[in-house]
């Protein structure tokens, strides 16, 4: 799984060429994964203005309006794939553009449900 | 639905007889594959309400050479219009044989060439398991994709890539020579026992998907032998994995947890698949040198005949694992290895066996190791060190029925002082 983290709102402040080459960075790479056949799938996340977040407060679960984590990165989406080597989806996590502007990705083993007999 | 089961084996029986001669009479694997599993399709509709016609393997080839010819009619009509009289003459025409003719090659050899084609060296392991499984093993894409957790689309290009990369390395539809067949046999057994790993799952949820994998990897090895009967290394696999499958209903708990083998109920082991992994491990020792599978299964059929798990005749077991690593050294060889001796001669014998891997870069962190190693450290007491290395290993672990029963074993020696 590779988790994007990005600079909330960084997109912002990109010319319209450089948004647009970014989209088209962002294309072209899921259309190699997909003829490569390692896509499994992959959602955007909302703008964090949109988020709700949940938590115990005296007891009692509250919902509020927000993201209450304050941290300079936001949790943007994720992508799933599906490759040879832990070493190849990093390759492919190097390449994801918002990398160049100040975010992150995070690559993460999915958990199976199989196992090994002990 | 038994009708429906009839019409299934029908058609995974016929799919790589049909695949096979069509490859061997036109050539291009790709089209020749697309074609049969159009066939297919068009059988799985049509028999269920039509009824099987007398003949379906006949009918298989009829329908599925029609598909090519149609294609390439079509294709040549349209090259008539663009290219030069010279050059219109496809290099095909004229040699296909009536579609029903009888082949002059046994459809089992076909199959056996098939078999070889799919585990083709050039093609990347998860390729060679896809592509083995829908043209030798008749499995739909969908159902491979739904095998695997991935999605469809996902599955159909890794199909379709493996049958081109097959194309473009020039893969003749011959069989190899002795010595390219006798390492190439070395892949296909390998990736039947990939397809049987993938399925052997510890999930016991409602949804069963992974043990058609199991299933399948069993019945294309029984296809295998019937095809080498004289090959010690195929028996041996087919025996170690019906041994293997026999523990299937005993491994896994009532919530789903992981039942270590020393611990599983060995009343509800299938006693027909053990007997019959015995039997035929028992037999090709007699005849063939031992293999790395043959021992394997020798290793389950020794831990089947004991009744309980503390009657197991863990010398045997040791010296079995002895000679496994002396023919085929492995770091997951010496892993299981250790525990045996850890029977025999202690756990600190065991322990010592495990030293020497913390500097092997193949399991230096590996979640295995610290697995064994936890398990031989609670045995000789070392109830914190123990502890420690459960957490390490369920941390490392990406299974989560194993990563629940390390986190349980470790609960287990908490406070235990």
């Amino acid at each position: 799984m590779l988790l994007i983290w990005n600079r909330p709102g960084f997109t912002e402040e990109l010319s319209e060429q450089e948004r647009t080459a970014l989209f088209g960075e962002v294309d072209e790479i899921m259309k190699e994964l997909t003829e490569t056949g390692e896509l499994i799938g992959g959602q955007a996340l909302a703008n964090p203005s949109q988020t709700l977040t949940v938590r115990q407060v005296d007891g009692n679960p509250e919902i509020l309006d927000g993201p209450f984590m304050e941290s300079k990165e936001q949790f943007a989406g994720y992508l799933a794939v599906d490759c040879d080597s832990p070493q190849r989806a990093a390759e492919i996590a190097a390449r994801w553009p918002d990398v160049r502007y100040g975010g992150a990705m995070e690559v993460r083993p999915i958990m199976d449900e199989a196992g090994t007999e002990m | 639905m038994t009708g429906d089961r009839t019409v299934e084996d029908l058609l995974r029986t016929f799919a790589p007889q049909v695949l096979g001669l069509l490859v061997r009479r036109y050539g291009q694997f790709d089209r020749c594959e697309d074609a049969v599993q159009e066939a297919l399709l068009a059988a799985a509709t049509q028999w269920p309400g039509q009824g099987v016609p007398d003949n379906p393997r006949a009918w298989l080839l009829t329908v599925a050479t029609r598909r090519l010819t149609d294609e390439w009619r079509s294709e040549s009509a349209r090259r008539d219009r663009e290219v030069a009289v010279a050059r219109r003459e496809p290099a095909y025409a004229g040699v296909a044989p009536a579609a029903d003719a009888e082949p002059t090659v046994a459809a089992d050899d076909d199959t056996l060439t098939l078999l070889f084609l799919c585990c083709h060296p050039a093609l990347p392991g998860s390729a060679q398991v896809a592509l083995t499984l829908r043209a030798v093993g008749g499995l739909s894409t969908a159902q491979i994709a739904r095998a695997h957790l991935v999605p469809e689309a996902t599955m159909s290009q890794r199909i379709r890539r493996a049958k081109q990369r097959i194309e473009a390395a020039g893969a003749r539809f011959t069989m190899p020579g002795p010595a390219e067949r006798e390492e190439r046999l070395g892949t296909v057994l390998r990736v039947l026992y990939l397809i049987f790993n993938e399925g052997y799952t510890a999930s016991s949820g409602p949804d069963l998907r992974r043990t058609e994998l199991t299933g399948e990897a069993i019945r294309l090895t029984r296809i295998l032998r019937g095809l080498l009967p004289d090959d010690g290394e195929v028996a041996g696999l087919l025996a170690l994995m019906l041994l293997t499958d026999a523990h299937r209903a005993a491994r896994v708990g009532p919530d789903g947890e992981l039942v270590p083998l020393a611990e599983q109920d060995r009343a509800r082991w299938d006693a027909a698949a053990i007997a019959e992994g015995i039997a035929l491990i028992t037999e090709a020792l007699t005849w063939s040198p031992p293999g790395p599978y043959q021992l394997q299964a020798a290793i389950a059929a020794v831990h089947a005949e004991a009744s309980t798990a503390a009657e197991t005749d863990w010398p045997q077991i040791v010296a079995l694992y002895r000679l496994l690593a002396r023919i085929a050294p492995n770091p997951m060889v010496t892993l299981n290895q250790a525990v045996a001796v850890a029977m025999v001669d202690g756990p600190r014998a065991g322990l010592a066996l495990l030293t020497p891997l913390d500097a092997d870069e193949r399991t230096a962190g590996h979640h295995r190791l610290a697995a064994v190693r936890a398990h031989l450290l609670e045995l000789a007491g070392d109830v914190d060190a123990a502890r420690a290395a459960y957490l390490a290993a369920a941390r490392g672990t990406t299974s989560r029925p194993e990563q629940r029963y390390l986190e349980v074993r470790a609960a287990r020696l908490t406070g235990q002082h």
